[in-house]
């Protein structure tokens, strides 16, 4: 091991150290190609957008910044505040809800999508493809469809009263309006999960499926002993996909409820958004911003670590 | 081999039921759209329309009224940033993946790990000083610092996908290249670019639908200005009609045809994009 390293190192010095002559000794079969300056300007953009902000997000987390003129250090101030104002806990617990309804939901009709259009039905393609449509357009757009379906006067209340049951008061309620928003999230992504579930099932081989039939396995016992084991890579990207875009939602809250009622709806990204812009608190938004960084680097590495675990596996 | 027994019939009617169900609100959108107010309020929704009409287009899109031109505006905005930053990162992105990918410097591989990692980052903290630092520099608000805000933010997706395909290619037909004389210059722009068109493609159609649909930077950084974004007029104008649901119906269908005609061109390679490209 050591000797494998030194080894290596010796290799990538020696040819950096004489450079010019190594490769013009080799270039017979190995060729320069591109430039280590071709990489500049896309890393020095991404270190800006991406690295430099979110420093400088942890940052302004500590301090009492308004977005304009002087500030002060004010320690765990922020968040000992964030932990005792009831609202933002309240939020906290909206958007874990929120994350966890859609990694379930979502799954489980996306899979149920997949399992049904993988092979055998004739109208599969066309499927497919119409299930994924609504995955395309914009969670605003798609947002403004629902809220006429949940209008009060809507297609819903109408089914409702047709059926002989109360007109619900669906965005306007305090313990319904949060499964709207879970409903419209989860519509949404119905045909993105299945894609992802149809590319692990590709891998499935028939003649396993087939010998486990010919044993005697019915449908479930060959989905839960044969499929469910060799889908495994594409559930651990699915559900962490899904959990990180729960943790984020922010356009169907805005357009359905915008956080109503009464905070019922108020999730960490609505909250960023709002301390920052809407009451020029800065480091109090960052601070925020930096709760909601840490719950989904959790997942993120989460996520790490599960496809690496795949990785081993396939090796 | 599988045969196509009743159950299979069975199976195959309850998903057509299950994707119509699924469908259901598009075709309430279109049927809405096609109504006037009274006829929203007054039919079932899912009823067409006795009595079909394009007056909400018209009332929305004619010179004359006073919505046409911030969704004229929205769409021409929406199109010059979604366009310039696919171009830039289909660029930036790939020539940065290929000098990654055919470099055998230890700092390549850090560069990689560093656009890796941006990946995983969660956007949502640096979004906040990216603002300040965007408006000290005077790029909020306009097109071209969005198309270089959303490059940036889109590079490692860019970079991970053309640095996945180019491991795949091999270097072999830019060796026979440069053997047959060519400069470096020559082989990236007449071998590699031609030969990398399925992940332009794949990096195209990813990018180009996170930042047509995108609503949250575009609402920090252009709500108020001239350069809205469609997402951010609709969001507005949405806010001033009070229930007009014939008015936001048309204005939802009018944001979608764009994006829903790329999608039947190429619906294939959309959802290859998807399943193959965010599993980063």
């Amino acid at each position: 091991m050591t000797q494998m390293m030194t080894q290596t190192e010796a290799i990538t010095t020696g040819g950096r150290g004489r450079s010019a002559r190594g490769r013009s000794r080799r270039g017979a079969y190995h060729v320069k190609l591109g430039s280590w300056w071709w990489a500049l300007p896309a890393l020095v953009l991404m270190a800006f957008v991406i690295y430099v902000t979110t420093v400088a997000g942890g940052f302004f987390a500590f301090t009492n910044w308004s977005g304009v003129g002087a500030f002060q250090f004010t320690g765990i101030q922020n968040f000992v505040k964030i932990f005792q104002t009831p609202e933002l806990i309240g939020s906290l617990w909206n958007t874990l809800f929120l994350a966890i309804g859609f990694l379930i939901f979502t799954n489980v009709f996306g899979l149920l999508f997949a399992l049904a259009l993988n092979r055998g039905l004739k109208t599969r393609y066309l499927l497919r493809t119409l299930v994924f449509m609504p995955v395309v357009v914009s969670p605003i757009a798609v947002s403004y469809i629902w809220k006429f379906i949940f209008d009060y006067n809507g297609p819903l209340n109408q089914i409702l009263v047709a059926v002989g049951l109360q007109k619900q008061n669906w965005l306007a309620s305090p313990t319904l309006a949060i499964w709207c928003v879970l409903i419209v999230m989860v519509w949404q992504n119905i045909g993105f999960i299945m894609v992802t579930y149809l590319a692990g099932l590709a891998t499935v081989p028939v003649e396993m499926e087939e010998a486990a039939a010919i044993d005697g396995a019915g449908p479930w016992r060959r989905f839960r002993s044969v499929v469910l084991p060799l889908i495994q890579p594409s559930v651990a990207i699915a559900t962490t996909l899904t959990l990180i875009q729960g943790l984020r939602v922010f356009d169907q809250v805005v357009a359905l409820t915008n956080g109503g009622p009464a905070g019922a709806t108020q999730t960490l990204a609505l909250e960023v958004y709002q301390q920052a812009f809407t009451y020029q608190q800065f480091g109090f938004g960052a601070a925020l911003a930096l709760v909601l960084f840490v719950l989904i680097l959790i997942f993120s590495l989460a996520q790490q670590w599960a496809t690496r675990d795949r990785s081993e596996k396939g090796a | 081999m599988f045969r196509y027994t009743k159950k299979t019939l069975v199976i195959e009617i309850v998903t057509i039921l299950g994707t119509a169900i699924l469908l259901l609100p598009f075709w309430i959108l279109l049927m809405g759209s096609l109504k006037t107010l009274p006829a929203i309020l007054a039919t079932p929704a899912v009823a067409p329309p006795t009595q079909p009409t394009i007056e909400n287009f018209i009332q929305l899109l004619s010179p004359a009224s006073a919505s046409s031109g911030n969704i004229w505006t929205g769409l021409a905005s929406s199109a010059v940033i979604t366009a310039g930053s696919i171009i830039l990162l289909i660029v930036l992105g790939s020539l940065a993946a290929y000098a990654i990918s055919r470099s055998t410097s230890r700092w390549s591989r850090r560069a990689y790990y560093l656009f890796l990692v941006a990946i995983v980052l969660p956007t949502q903290l640096g979004t906040l000083p990216l603002y300040i630092g965007a408006r000290n520099l005077g790029l909020v608000g306009n097109p071209w610092g969005m198309i270089l805000i959303y490059t940036g933010m889109l590079l490692p997706l860019s970079v991970f996908l053309y640095a996945n395909f180019f491991r795949n290619l091999g270097p072999e037909y830019e060796e026979a290249a440069v053997i047959d004389g060519a400069n470096r210059y020559q082989v990236f722009w007449r071998i590699v670019f031609p030969l990398m068109s399925p992940a332009t493609g794949t990096v195209a159609i990813l990018a180009g639908l996170i930042v047509w649909n995108d609503f949250f930077t575009a609402l920090i950084f252009l709500n108020g200005t001239p350069y809205q974004t469609l997402p951010v007029v609709m969001y507005s104008y949405v806010g001033s009609l009070v229930s007009q649901w014939n008015l936001i119906f048309s204005v939802v269908i009018i944001s979608m045809i764009p994006i829903l005609a790329f999608y039947a061109f190429a619906q294939k390679k959309f959802i290859q994009g998807y399943a193959g490209g965010l599993k980063g």
